[in-house]
C-alpha cells in the first residue's frame, strides 16, 4: 500500500477503505464506485447527499465499531454521521494529511 | 371601524431531526398537546395550541423530522404531504416555522431553502444559538434574514423566555395574512422531488448565503469528542453500553417493585372492599372480579413502562441512543435486525407492551415489525410466576455440573435462552421471507450530547403514560371483562363438586380443547387454566390454584398438588409451551395498536401458537422416550 501521496497526483479512495483519524476531502458521491448496494445507486446518492456527504465536506473518521470497525463514524463538517463501510465507499475522498 | 377578529394561524414546525424541534413545541405549547395518530399509519400526529402576544389562539402542529421533503419513510411522507397539502384531514399550514440547529447551519439550510420553495411564509428558527455562541460562532439573524429573505429568529428550545422573538414573527406573519385578505385562497404549494444535481445546487446556494450573510464558523464540540473517545470505543463503548443497559433492567425491576406492590395492594383492597359491601351475585363478580382486576392488571404494568421510558427518554434527549444503535448494527446485523432493536427487546424482558411501544424508535418498517413480532419471545416478567411454580415442583432441588450449578436455576438459564435463541432465529426467517427487502442502510447522524431537559422528560412521561392507559387500556381492559365472562358462566349447578370454573364456557372449551392438547401431554385442568391464562400468563397460576382446590397465594402446597397429579414430561411440555405461548390479551392489544392492524396481531398470535405447539409436543414426546 501506498504510505504517502502527493496531493496534486492523488487518486480518490473509497470513505469505506479509511480507519479512524483519518481525514479527508470529498472529491465525488458516486454510487457507482460501490458494489454492494441495498439501494438503487440514485437513491443512495440522495440520501448521502441529503445527510451532508457532499463534494467539497471535509471528513474524518472519529469512531469504527466492534466487530470489525463496522460501521464507521464520519464528522462531516460540523456534525458526525454513522454508516456502513458498504455505503461509505460511494465516497470518493481525497486524503488530507 | 371594528377590527376583523384575529385569524387562529395554523403553524407547521418542520426541521431536521436533532434539531430541537420537539423541545422547541414543548416551550411553545406546554401541557397544551394533544397526541393521536394519522389516520391509517403509526405516525404520532403531536398538535399543541398558544396564544402569541397580539392575542391569538394559534395551532401548532409538530412534523416528523426529515432530512428532505423526498419522504423516504411513512414519518417524513406525513411532513411532506401536510406541508403540500395532501395529507387527508389537514388544511395547508398558514406559516411554516423551520427549525435549525445553529451549529450545522450549512446541512439544516439546504432543509429551508426547500422548504421555502413551497412559496407558503416561513419563519426561520435558529435553535441552540446559546451552545453555538458558546463555541464561537459568529451568526447575525438581520444578515441571514437579509439573504434568505425570510425572518430569522434565535432560539434556545430549553429556555421558554427565549421564543419571544418567535412569537413577535408570528404575529407578524399573521398580519401579514390578515391585511391580504382572509378570502383569498392561496394556490397549493407547488413541490418536485429534487434529484442529485438539484441537491447540490441548494447546497451551493447555502455556501453562497452563509458566505454573503458573513456567518463564522465556530469550533467543534469538543466535549462531545472526549466523550465519545470513551462511549464510543470498540470494547470500552461496548462495555459502557452493557453498563448502562444493566443498569436499566435492574431500575425496571428494583423501582417497580414497590409501585407495583403498592398497586396490587390497591386493588385487593378495592376488591375486598367491593366484595364486602355488594351483594352477591353477578354484578358484584364483574366489578370485583371483572372490571377491577381487568383495570389493575392494566395498571400494575404502568411503574415498569415509566422506569423503562424514564431511561430512554433520557438516553434519547442525550444523544445516545443513536450511539447505541452504531455500537450494535454489526451484531444485530447477523440476523438482520436494526441496531436499533436492541433497546425494545432488552425492555422485553421486563414486560413485552413497553419493549413493543419502544420499537417506535425504529424508523424503518420492516425492521421495526420483525422487531415487534419477536419482542414477546423475550422471557417476560409475567411468566416468572409459572416458571418458578412448575421448578419448584418438578425439577429436584440438586447441583449438576460438578456440583456448582443448581439443576433448578439452570431449567431457568435455559428457559430465557430459548426465548432470546429463537426470537433470533424467528427474525433470521422473518427477515428471509416476510421482510425479504434489502437491509435498510445505516445513516445516522450522532447528534452532539445535551444535558436532558427535565421538562421534556416529563412531558414525555407523561405522554407515555396518558397513551398506555387510555388507548391500550381500552382494548386489554374490554378482552379482561370477555374472560371473565367466560369464565364465569354459566355458573356452578347447586351440589356441584369440583372448582366453579369447570362448569363455565372457558371450563367447557378446557375440555374441548383437551384432546387437542393430549398430544402435549396437558389435562383438562391445564386446558381449562390456559383460557384465563390469555388475560395474562400468570393468571393460570391462579387458575390452577382454584382448580386444585388449594387456597390461594400458598405456592408450595399447589406445587406437591401438581406434583402428584402430573408427570414430569407434561410439566417440561408446559413449561415448554410458556416459552412460546402468546397467552397476553395486553401483548396483542398494543401490537394491534401500534401496527395498527389486527392482521400483525393475528401473524404473532398464529407464529407464536405454532412454535408453542410444536416445542410443547417434542418436549413431550422426548422427555416421555427419555424418562422411560
Amino acid at each position: 500500500m501506498t504510505k504517502y501521496r502527493e496531493s496534486h497526483s492523488s487518486v480518490p479512495y473509497r470513505l469505506g477503505t479509511l480507519h479512524r483519524g483519518d481525514r479527508a476531502i470529498i472529491v465525488a458521491v458516486s454510487p457507482s464506485a460501490a458494489p454492494h448496494q441495498s439501494l438503487s445507486p440514485h437513491e443512495l446518492e440522495r440520501r448521502l447527499l441529503e445527510i451532508g456527504f457532499v463534494e467539497g465536506a471535509a471528513v474524518e473518521v472519529l469512531h469504527e465499531a466492534f466487530p470489525k470497525g463496522d460501521p464507521i463514524a464520519v464528522r462531516i463538517n460540523e456534525h458526525t454521521v454513522a454508516l456502513r463501510r458498504a455505503e461509505a465507499d460511494a465516497v470518493l475522498v481525497e486524503r488530507r494529511q | 371601524m371594528t377590527e376583523p377578529a384575529p385569524r387562529q394561524p395554523r403553524i407547521a414546525l418542520v426541521g431536521i431531526p436533532n434539531c430541537g424541534k420537539s423541545a422547541l413545541f414543548n416551550a411553545l405549547t406546554g401541557s397544551r398537546q394533544k397526541v393521536a395518530n394519522y389516520p391509517g399509519v403509526t405516525v404520532e400526529r403531536k398538535e399543541g395550541g398558544f396564544i402569541t402576544p397580539a392575542g391569538r389562539s394559534a395551532r401548532l402542529l409538530d412534523l416528523p423530522g426529515t432530512y428532505s421533503l423526498r419522504a423516504r419513510s411513512p414519518d417524513e411522507a406525513v411532513t411532506r404531504d401536510v406541508l403540500l397539502g395532501r395529507q387527508a384531514g389537514e388544511a395547508v399550514p398558514d406559516i411554516v416555522v423551520c427549525v435549525a440547529d445553529a451549529t450545522n447551519l450549512r446541512l439544516h439550510l439546504r432543509l429551508v431553502l426547500e422548504v421555502r420553495a413551497l412559496g407558503l411564509p416561513v419563519v426561520l428558527a435558529l435553535n441552540m444559538m446559546d451552545v453555538a455562541e458558546r463555541r464561537g460562532y459568529g451568526i447575525d439573524c438581520a444578515e441571514l434574514s437579509r439573504v434568505l429573505a425570510v425572518p430569522v429568529v434565535r432560539t434556545v428550545a430549553i429556555r421558554r423566555d427565549s421564543v419571544h422573538h418567535l412569537l413577535a414573527e408570528i404575529d407578524r406573519a399573521a398580519d401579514a395574512q390578515d391585511r391580504a385578505g382572509a378570502g383569498v385562497a392561496a394556490a397549493p404549494p407547488v413541490w418536485r422531488e429534487p434529484g442529485a444535481a438539484e441537491l447540490r445546487e441548494l447546497y451551493r446556494e447555502v455556501g453562497r448565503l452563509i458566505l454573503a450573510a458573513g456567518v463564522r464558523a465556530g469550533r467543534p464540540a469538543e466535549v462531545t469528542r472526549r466523550i465519545d473517545a470513551v462511549l464510543l470505543h470498540p470494547t470500552l463503548g461496548l462495555a459502557s453500553l452493557l453498563l448502562v443497559l444493566f443498569l436499566m433492567f435492574q431500575a425496571v425491576f428494583t423501582w417497580a417493585k414497590l409501585p407495583m406492590e403498592l398497586i396490587n395492594g390497591g386493588v385487593t383492597g378495592l376488591q375486598g372492599w367491593v366484595l364486602g359491601v355488594m351483594a352477591e351475585g353477578p354484578l358484584r363478580s364483574l366489578i370485583a372480579d371483572g372490571v377491577i382486576a381487568g383495570v389493575g392488571s392494566v395498571v400494575i404494568f404502568l411503574p415498569q413502562i415509566l422506569i423503562l421510558f424514564l431511561f430512554i427518554l433520557l438516553l434519547e434527549d442525550s444523544g445516545y441512543l443513536a450511539r447505541a444503535a452504531f455500537l450494535l448494527d454489526r451484531l444485530m446485523g447477523g440476523v438482520g435486525l436494526h441496531g436499533r432493536a436492541f433497546i425494545p427487546l432488552l425492555s422485553s424482558f421486563a414486560c413485552a407492551v413497553p419493549g413493543i411501544m419502544a420499537a417506535r424508535t425504529i424508523d424503518n418498517r420492516e425492521d421495526r415489525l420483525a422487531t415487534i413480532l419477536i419482542a414477546p419471545l423475550m422471557t417476560c416478567s409475567a411468566r416468572l410466576p409459572v416458571y418458578a411454580l412448575l421448578i419448584a415442583a418438578f425439577i429436584p432441588d440438586t447441583a449438576v455440573l460438578g456440583g456448582r450449578v443448581g439443576l433448578q436455576g439452570l431449567v431457568m438459564f435455559c428457559l430465557f435462552a430459548a426465548g432470546i435463541v429463537s426470537a433470533l432465529g424467528v427474525a433470521f426467517v422473518l427477515k428471509r421471507t416476510l421482510f425479504k427487502g434489502q437491509r435498510e442502510p445505516l445513516l445516522l447522524e450522532l447528534p452532539t450530547y445535551k444535558l436532558p431537559s427535565p421538562r421534556n422528560i416529563a412531558l414525555g412521561l407523561y405522554e407515555r403514560a396518558k397513551v398506555f392507559l387510555v388507548r391500550a387500556g381500552t382494548v386489554i381492559f374490554s378482552l379482561m371483562v370477555v374472560i371473565w365472562f367466560l369464565a364465569t358462566f354459566p355458573g356452578a349447578p347447586e351440589g356441584a363438586d369440583g372448582p366453579a370454573i369447570a362448569y363455565s364456557i372457558a371450563g367447557i372449551a378446557g375440555r374441548f380443547l383437551e384432546p387437542l392438547l393430549a398430544p402435549l401431554g396437558f389435562t383438562w385442568q391445564i386446558a381449562v387454566a390456559l383460557i384465563p391464562g390469555m388475560a395474562a400468563r400468570e393468571v393460570a397460576v391462579a387458575t390452577l390454584g382454584t382448580i386444585y382446590a388449594v387456597s390461594g397465594g400458598e405456592g408450595a402446597t399447589l406445587a406437591e398438588a401438581l406434583a402428584r397429579s402430573w408427570s414430569v414430561p407434561t410439566a417440561l411440555a408446559l413449561l415448554a409451551w410458556y416459552v412460546f405461548a402468546p397467552q397476553c390479551a395486553a401483548t396483542i392489544a398494543v401490537v394491534k395498536r401500534e401496527t395498527n392492524s389486527w392482521g400483525w396481531a393475528a401473524v404473532q398470535v398464529a407464529y407464536m401458537l405454532a412454535l408453542a405447539y410444536l416445542s410443547a409436543f417434542a418436549t413431550f414426546r422426548i422427555a416421555s422416550w427419555a424418562l422411560g
